[in-house]
């Protein structure tokens, strides 16, 4: 968030290519999720659609950030095909929209707030579902708040909203699928982790990453619970993941 | 298996040039698109009506592109829905002005597909509603769907909606007669054998010499039974029992039934199997205005049949009697 159109789309194009690689690398990892309650094909599509999309970002000529999201979301609605391609290259492309004045702490809030909202339209899924929206709702929550209310910077915002996206993962373990293929599982479902919130986690892991890498600085050490949102003891934590210090 | 293929990731496409080529002056496909549509397209002076699903259910979709039915269709993969931006081309070169109307066969790719591309045209200020079939009397929720799977019943919904938009009618009242089918129609299958896809080149799911499967879907999916082969009046009455209790119709009722091939069985059989279903119906004093038999909505080479019946009022049976003049259905007047 240079501010610069320019600079802060070739930013957005690095981080594209960021989470290619990274869904590249976790392939296998998605797959193996993926074929305890789906069709084991999440991970390769994903990969696949993620290279294209990266692909396509990296042909474009000096884009601003709304081209290159555009231009994403586009390709892995062609790419990814299933539920995927609409969940997340359609949710991208409605997203763009968001970004007629460039990259900013505002129109990223609402950028987020509308991938949200077209995820849970989509997909008729709302949090407690087993789904991706497990991930993406307390991330774009604690992203709004942390932005307009705590004031914080745009990077610790969105360290914060990867704490929290974290958290949403390991939520999915102990519920039961409602919707998406798992669902068909019914209670065999439960202790299973959804792969679509975990490919999310890796996607917000490589904007901040990348987010970090842009302005020079180290990935924020945070943790989302305190005092960003009430400890409220719904959401699980999952003992073996990494347990951020409070800061 | 045997099959009469080169590669099987070219299946699709090259059955959607065979097509084109055994229809030319109808047919086109848009460039570098698995999207097939009218010639004419887009037909001035009429709401446009466009589907589109999973290949291997031949001659669903494009056999039914033509007056009085569709419009246009788009082509997925082997039982894959087509991608969003594949029904986005398939709006746009279909929409004359007059509006679109959808028609998605209850599974969540193609109704999430088919959603964000609708969403997309309008924001290109196209016109376009939806409707989801879903007359699969076998189960609430499969493996692909949330709610019943949209099968065979769908022709019917192509058929009615698609004399309605030929009469020009607006996309309300078009869509209006798609939903009534919609509310009126319910089919249930079985097979004899599992289908095999050109991907696997094996049979998708075991099913034994003197085994058969009640409530079937069109993908190779699990029936809601497994039994022991029975005989095709057995059958044929588990079948219509399911979907005449889920209609629950009144004495004296008329309907059109639909004796649909899995894709894998001859007419021969298929005929037999609507002897029985005709003398079911008469028994029960439910009145057949119309019997179709033969394949609409197949599943590969799967072997079984499915049993459609839809409740009929006057206008649905002006609809279905309109003329239509398609690859796979004509209708004469």
């Amino acid at each position: 968030m240079s501010g610069d159109g320019r600079e802060d789309g070739a930013t957005v194009v690095r981080a594209v290519a960021a989470v290619a690689d990274r869904l590249e690398d976790e392939r296998a990892y998605l797959t193996e999720l993926d074929s305890a309650i789906g069709d084991a094909d999440h991970g390769g599509n994903m990969a696949r659609g993620w290279a294209a999309a990266a692909e396509a970002a990296r042909e474009l000529d000096d884009p601003d950030p709304q081209t290159v999201c555009k231009t994403v979301g586009k390709t892995l609605m062609a790419e990814v095909g299933g539920a995927s391609g609409p969940l997340f290259g359609g949710s991208l492309v409605f997203a763009s929209a968001e970004l007629d004045d460039g990259l900013t702490p505002e129109s990223a809030v609402a950028f987020a707030e509308t991938y949200l909202e077209k995820v849970e339209d989509r997909g008729d899924a709302r949090v407690g579902d087993q789904t991706m929206v497990d991930a993406l709702t307390p991330a774009v929550h604690t992203f709004k708040k942390s932005i307009e209310t705590d004031g914080l910077p745009p990077l610790e915002a969105l360290a914060k909203a990867v704490d929290a996206a974290e958290r949403g993962v390991a939520f999915t373990v102990p519920i039961r699928a409602r919707k998406g293929r798992a669902s068909y599982l019914g209670w065999r479902s439960v202790g299973h982790q959804d792969p679509g919130a975990t490919s999310t986690l890796f996607i917000l892991e490589e904007l901040l990453a990348t987010a970090a890498d842009a302005l020079g600085a180290e990935i924020p050490d945070v943790d989302a619970t305190s005092p960003t949102i009430p400890d409220d003891g719904e959401e699980a934590t999952d003992a073996s993941a990494p347990d951020p210090e409070d800061d | 298996m045997k099959k009469l293929i080169n590669e099987p990731d070219d299946v699709v496409d090259e059955m959607l040039d065979g097509m084109i080529a055994a229809y030319p002056d109808r047919l086109r496909r848009l460039p570098d698109t698995q999207v097939v549509v009218r010639d004419d397209a887009p037909v001035e002076g009429k709401v446009a009506l466009v589907t589109g699903g999973g290949s291997g259910h031949e001659p669903t979709h494009a056999g039914y592109i033509g007056d009085g039915m569709l419009d246009g269709a788009a082509a997925g993969d082997v039982f894959s829905s087509p991608t969003a931006d594949q029904f986005e081309e398939l709006i746009g070169a279909c929409d004359a002005g007059d509006g679109v109307l959808a028609i998605i066969k209850n599974y969540e790719g193609d109704v999430m597909n088919f959603e964000t591309a609708i969403e997309l045209a309008e924001m290109e200020g196209v016109e376009v509603e939806s409707v989801v079939v879903d007359d699969d009397v076998a189960v609430e929720d499969s493996l692909y769907t949330s709610g019943r799977r949209g099968v065979c019943g769908t022709i019917l919904v192509h058929k009615a909606a698609g004399a309605k938009a030929a009469q020009g009618d607006d996309l309300s009242e078009v869509k209006r007669v798609a939903e009534k089918v919609i509310e009126n129609v319910g089919t249930m299958g079985t097979a004899l054998t599992s289908c095999v896809t050109p991907e696997k080149g094996e049979p998708t799911f075991d099913l034994g010499d003197d085994e058969i499967e009640l409530g079937i879907g069109i993908h190779g999916e699990p029936g809601t039974e497994r039994t022991e082969l029975m005989s095709a009046d057995e059958i044929t009455e588990a079948l219509t029992e399911a979907v005449l209790e889920d209609l629950d119709l009144d004495t004296g009722q008329e309907v059109l039934t639909i004796v649909n091939g899995m894709g894998g069985t001859p007419q021969m059989e298929l005929f037999v199997v609507n002897r029985r279903l005709q003398e079911l119906l008469g028994e029960r004093d439910v009145e057949t205005w119309d019997a179709w038999v033969g394949d609409y909505m197949t599943s590969l080479d799967m072997a079984g049949a499915s049993i459609t019946v839809c409740a009929v009022d006057d206008e649905l049976k002006e609809l279905f009697a309109a003329p239509a003049d398609t690859p796979a259905l004509t209708q004469t007047q």
